[in-house]
């Protein structure tokens, strides 16, 4: 499996590089993580939803869909595409270490 | 003392459970289905529809005449349930006590979810083939249409059948090509998907598929407003794809009454639902079949089958006070029509993706690859559907549990 280093600690990726295990992540490595896909700077609505994700994914297991994202955190789907550009679940979940959202086919 | 078995939705799910349920369960214990009409629609027939291969009065029967002798049918929509006081408020003004509430009501189109997409409907430029009068609009619009682009564009996961829009695709194709102009319409498929499938060797063999019939592919697509008057699909990062016609799939949610029910549904009104033993995880005395789960398995009526039998077996064990079976697997069967009378089959479940082989067994119908015989299949399934699977039948050497015998298992991806 292949890994990455943020903060000064080896944590694992799949090949898409999504934490394998969510446990590994630590707050300080999301700034890092959101170099890499693009966003220089966290704002406090990032936060809000980074945070979210986690809690959603502690509660059920995997992250949610950008429909259920917005519905569910007050950020219309618009602000969560300003936020993260090219696919707000998806970023969103890699930035907050947890595994890619699944597909629901 | 009684029991009660409230079952929400005359559709796939509600009708085989019911039927099955009252086959195991003795007679002092009440079984009611509940719908708002009495129209059982086959949905699988209405890809047909705007091809002039079905007309939409033939996909229909009486809901309650599917019902075996001993269960009541409730004619009357659902205003909400109260989980707590376990009764459901009837919009007729009545309430329906229960023990066990079996939710069975399905997925509803939220087209309102799009901006602009509830007025394109009506423009006569933007159509859904999900319910039977889109169906029927887009095949009048389909016979007039002489050239041009054709956009077909799902709005977002899950959606009821999910290969459905892609074959719609492959049939347009044909259609087309039977009219000998197929060389001046260009056909687009847009999907919010990386890929034309989620599971990767499935998406490979119809990504194949699609460009050979010189169908676009436009992927990661998400759409956020269908704009009639423009002609253009426009995503939330503000691609745009133009379109003369756009067959649209709007976004799917659970049905209005769950948004009511205070703690039933999640924020789409899928209720949430345990994926092995298909008891709700809001209230143990709510079981769910079929669309209307959270389930990470498709929505399709083969699925609702596949439950049927893991989801009587526990609401027997759960009134007799015993634990419950967790043997569902996310069985799902589909047939994907790929035009020109054929057909590929694909039979999958939640560990295993779909792969190449033969279905049931070594000997049988062709996995993943297109054939006469899967087109066959398909066509029977409208007799198999009326007549074995919503009565609850078991079908001999087709069990509910995916079979693994046949598969090429080696195929799948390795992730």
């Amino acid at each position: 499996m292949p890994s990455k280093v943020y903060d000064g600690t080896e944590v694992a990726v799949d090949g898409e590089g999504f934490f394998a295990d969510p446990g590994q992540w630590r707050e300080e490595m999301a700034p890092q993580i959101a170099a890499e896909c693009g966003i220089e700077t966290l704002s406090e609505q990032h936060w809000q939803v980074i945070k979210f994700m986690r809690h959603e994914y502690t509660e059920k297991g995997t992250g949610p869909s950008v429909r259920a994202l917005s519905k569910t955190s007050g950020v219309t789907i618009k602000e969560l595409y300003q936020l993260f550009p090219k696919g707000p679940a998806k970023l969103a979940a890699k930035i907050a270490g947890i595994p890619k959202p699944r597909g629901c086919i | 003392m009684k029991k009660r078995v409230v079952i929400l939705g005359g559709g796939t799910g509600g009708t085989l459970a019911a039927n099955r349920l009252r086959r195991e369960l003795p007679d002092d214990v009440t079984i009611t289905v509940v719908d708002r009409d009495d129209d059982h629609l086959y949905q699988p027939g209405l890809l047909f529809v705007p091809f002039g291969l079905a007309r939409p009065e033939s996909l229909v029967r009486s809901r309650s005449r599917q019902l075996h002798r001993g269960v009541g049918y409730c004619q009357s929509a659902v205003d909400h349930v109260d989980i707590d006081g376990r009764r459901v408020y009837l919009a007729d003004g009545t309430t329906a006590p229960y023990d066990v509430l079996v939710v069975a009501t399905g997925a509803a189109l939220r087209p309102g979810e799009t901006e602009g997409l509830t007025e394109a409907l009506t423009s006569g430029r933007v159509f859904s083939f999900y319910e039977p009068s889109g169906a029927a609009g887009l095949r009048d619009a389909l016979a007039r249409f002489d050239g041009g682009r054709i956009a077909i564009n799902v709005v977002d996961m899950p959606i009821k059948c999910p290969v459905a829009p892609i074959e719609f695709s492959f049939l347009t194709d044909w259609y087309f090509q039977q009219r000998g102009i197929r060389d001046k319409v260009e056909l687009t498929f847009v999907t919010p998907l990386d890929g034309a499938f989620t599971r990767a060797v499935c998406n490979r063999e119809l990504s194949g598929l699609l460009t050979g019939k010189h169908i676009e592919l436009a992927t990661e697509f998400n759409t956020g407003q269908v704009d009639a008057d423009g002609g253009k699909l426009i995503s939330f990062d503000g691609r745009e794809v133009g379109f003369d016609l756009a067959v649209v799939v709007p976004v799917h949610g659970g049905a209005a009454y769950v948004d009511r029910s205070p703690g039933l549904g999640d924020a789409l009104g899928f209720v949430p639902t345990n994926e092995r033993t298909l008891q709700s995880t809001v209230r143990p005395d709510i079981f769910v079949i079929g669309d209307a789960a959270d389930l990470r398995a498709s929505k399709a009526g083969s699925v609702a089958h596949f439950e049927g039998e893991v989801l009587v077996r526990n609401i027997v064990s759960y009134l007799a006070g015993q634990p419950l079976s967790e043997a569902f697997d996310g069985h799902t069967n589909c047939f994907i029509e790929s035009g020109f009378g054929k057909a590929l089959l694909i039979d999958f479940n939640y560990a295993t993706e779909p792969v190449p082989g033969h279905f049931p067994g070594p000997v049988g119908l062709p996995l993943l690859k297109e054939s006469r015989l899967n087109h066959l299949g398909k066509l029977a399934f409208q007799h198999f559907y009326w007549h074995l699977l919503l009565p609850g039948h078991d079908v001999p050497g087709l069990s509910a549990s995916m079979p693994r015998a046949g598969k090429n298992l080696a195929a799948a991806a390795k992730n």
